[in-house]
């Protein structure tokens, strides 16, 4: 097309930096979320307490893309792969050879980050829309794969396989689903808490490092593959104990949940979360599970649209997500507090 | 080796469906940087307005006309109203902005024309093409198209001042802006002639495939596969990368056992990945060079 063979772009677009403290919440808020959080079940309805479960679990998907993408600046739209496989573990391990369910989350939380750890190595050589395209690929091939003829006695093949609820343990006084409500806090708090570690630390700053100018860090002495494939292992490790715990709460895995649009879903998330900022991870997770049900409840026919026109309104709003609406609130506070 | 040649064949015919989308693909890229998530249904919904002008009588290639302005104006006010405001935007915003306009695009032409399939008239007839069973009058007559729209496109990039501006304020948009030229125009032209392209695919596509709102999906996967194989800046790479998909996918699924309908595509991509592994910018795109 152009006689110009080489192109050279002499300056670098500016990357719009995201500081390390802002990536996360202050202690105090943090704790006033946890104990919303820890109260919130004991007041509502057992339908109301399974969605809230299912917001926890996707909003730890959502943290694992953002870990990814917001840390690494790596961007995926294969999640739902990561997240079939940590699903079907878990669900085969339970049913076919009687692992106890508690166990099977580290096992399948290994194997995805084996699996991402793996995936990265390829991925490395690929960037922006090129990435995409491979996350992609993976998506779609997976539901696929999974409905696989010879995998069929393990997976089930397109009937899936049922999850059995597991009951409170010690005898505890509370319904099937509220103990599975706050085993899925502990974990996603533990989780959190990890992951906000994780990008405090050495790795964390040199996955930001390479997010925002990957020569200048190689420069520095930062090992760009190995970092990179290990943001790709870690997010999918992050991911398969999501899909493990959302087998394990909606007692069932078929092909056909973990189809492109749970990545696309994910994907949703992290934007309307804000990307790079874990809290606005929940937020996310809140908009992916509520906003389709208040589309279908304002339109039925239209629902779709419904949903395109106020996901377009909230990123017309606010671009940057729920950490926008969080460090304008953050500002008024403390303009209150200067009076 | 008869086989083989058959399935070349028929992989050519295929191929043209992706080509001319990917040719779409492409202009959009050009004039935006990225991929248009909603590139496929905003070619579905010119095609459905095609389709609604000839179910009132007007004749088919009055009707072609009508809605290929109609698409290139729709794709200008999209531009204006939807993502003109979001271009400082984030990246990741933009494109869940495509999301939205995909699922808004997608629900309403649902609602309009609802989800029967429809059959969409040829003009090209549907007979067999020089004798080959394979490829049909109306194939034939689509990759006559495209390539007839490869060369328009090529002269217009090439040789006409507006042609030559558009690529200016793709590829530096400060300069370009420093020597007088509009950029966020050039952005809304590009945006109103991809709408075109897609909207001539998806008349050229429908005949194939059936008049339904969701018959882009998968030709649009298959769109975005052959531009990033072909070199996403290189609108000739994306035509020959919808032929090389085209002709991969059958391939793969005629000599590769136990691969099913279902598989053909994870395959296509699988193997496309791998040339993007060896030729990272695709295969006729240009290398950007950066200095550090």
């Amino acid at each position: 097309m152009s006689a110009a063979l080489e192109e050279v772009v002499t300056e670098a677009p500016a990357v719009e930096a995201i500081p390390k403290r802002a990536m996360t919440l202050g202690a105090g808020t943090s704790l006033v979320m946890l104990g919303l959080l820890i109260v919130a079940p004991l007041m509502v309805k057992n339908f109301v307490i399974f969605q809230m479960t299912m917001l926890l679990i996707y909003g730890l998907a959502v943290l694992a893309l953002n870990i990814l993408t917001g840390g690494s600046g790596q961007f995926s739209l294969g999640q739902s792969a990561f997240y079939a496989v940590g699903a079907y573990t878990s669900a085969i391990l339970m049913e076919t050879y009687n692992v106890n369910y508690v166990l099977t989350l580290p096992i399948s939380g290994i194997l995805c980050f084996g699996v991402g750890f793996l995936f990265g190595q390829p991925a490395l050589r690929l960037s922006g829309v090129y990435l995409a395209l491979a996350t992609f690929a993976l998506a779609t091939a997976m539901p696929q794969l999974l409905k696989l003829n010879f995998l069929e006695p393990w997976t089930g093949g397109v009937q899936g396989l049922v999850v059995t609820k597991p009951d409170a343990p010690f005898g505890l006084p509370m319904s099937q689903d509220m103990w599975l409500y706050y085993f899925t806090l502990a974990i996603t708090v533990a989780i959190y808490v990890g992951a906000v570690n994780l990008l405090r630390s050495r790795s964390g700053r040199a996955f930001m490092a390479i997010r925002d100018n990957e020569i200048a860090a190689s420069a520095m002495g930062i090992d760009v593959a190995l970092y990179k494939t290990l943001a790709f292992g870690v997010s999918a490790g992050i991911t398969g104990i999501a899909g493990s715990l959302g087998a394990i709460v909606v007692q069932f895995v078929a092909p056909d949940s973990y189809t492109i649009n749970l990545a696309i879903a994910i994907f949703l998330g992290m934007v309307v979360g804000g990307v790079g900022w874990l809290p606005g991870s929940i937020v996310g997770s809140a908009f992916i599970i509520f906003v389709p049900n208040i589309a279908e409840s304002i339109s039925k026919g239209l629902s779709g649209a419904v949903f395109g026109v106020l996901l377009f309104l909230v990123i017309f709003v606010v671009p940057h997500g729920a950490r926008q609406v969080a460090i304008f609130c953050q500002q008024t506070v403390a303009k209150f507090r200067k009076r | 080796m008869e086989l083989f040649l058959n399935q070349i064949l028929a992989g050519i015919s295929t191929g043209a469906i992706y080509a001319c989308m990917a040719l779409a693909v492409v202009m959009i890229y050009q004039a935006i940087d990225h991929l248009n998530f909603a590139q496929g249904e905003m070619a579905m919904f010119s095609t459905f307005i095609s389709w609604q002008l000839m179910q009132w009588g007007v004749p088919y290639w009055a009707a072609f006309v009508i809605t290929i302005a109609f698409s290139f104006v729709a794709g200008i006010a999209i531009e204006r109203v939807m993502f003109r405001p979001l271009a400082k935007a984030p990246i990741l915003t933009q494109v869940a902005g495509f999301i939205a306009l995909y699922s808004i695009i997608n629900s309403s032409a649902g609602l309009i024309w609802d989800f029967t399939i429809k059959q969409y008239p040829t003009p090209f007839g549907s007979a067999p093409f020089l004798g080959s069973q394979l490829i049909s009058t109306h194939q034939a007559g689509m990759i006559g198209v495209t390539l007839l729209m490869l060369l328009g496109l090529y002269f217009f990039f090439q040789y006409t001042r507006v042609g030559l501006a558009m690529r200016a304020a793709a590829s530096l948009p400060e300069s370009a802006r420093l020597v007088g030229i509009n950029t966020s125009w050039m952005v809304a032209l590009g945006w109103g002639m991809a709408a075109a392209i897609g909207a001539v695919a998806g008349i050229l596509i429908a005949p194939v495939v059936f008049l339904e709102p969701n018959m882009m999906l998968g030709v649009l996967i298959y769109g975005f596969a052959a531009a990033v194989l072909g070199g996403l800046t290189s609108p000739l790479g994306a035509v020959v990368g919808g032929f090389l998909v085209g002709i991969f996918e059958n391939l793969a699924g005629t000599y590769i056992p136990g691969i099913g309908n279902e598989l053909k595509l994870p395959i296509a991509l699988a193997l496309i990945i791998s040339v993007l592994v060896v030729k990272p910018a695709g295969l006729f795109g240009r290398a950007i060079v950066k200095r550090v």
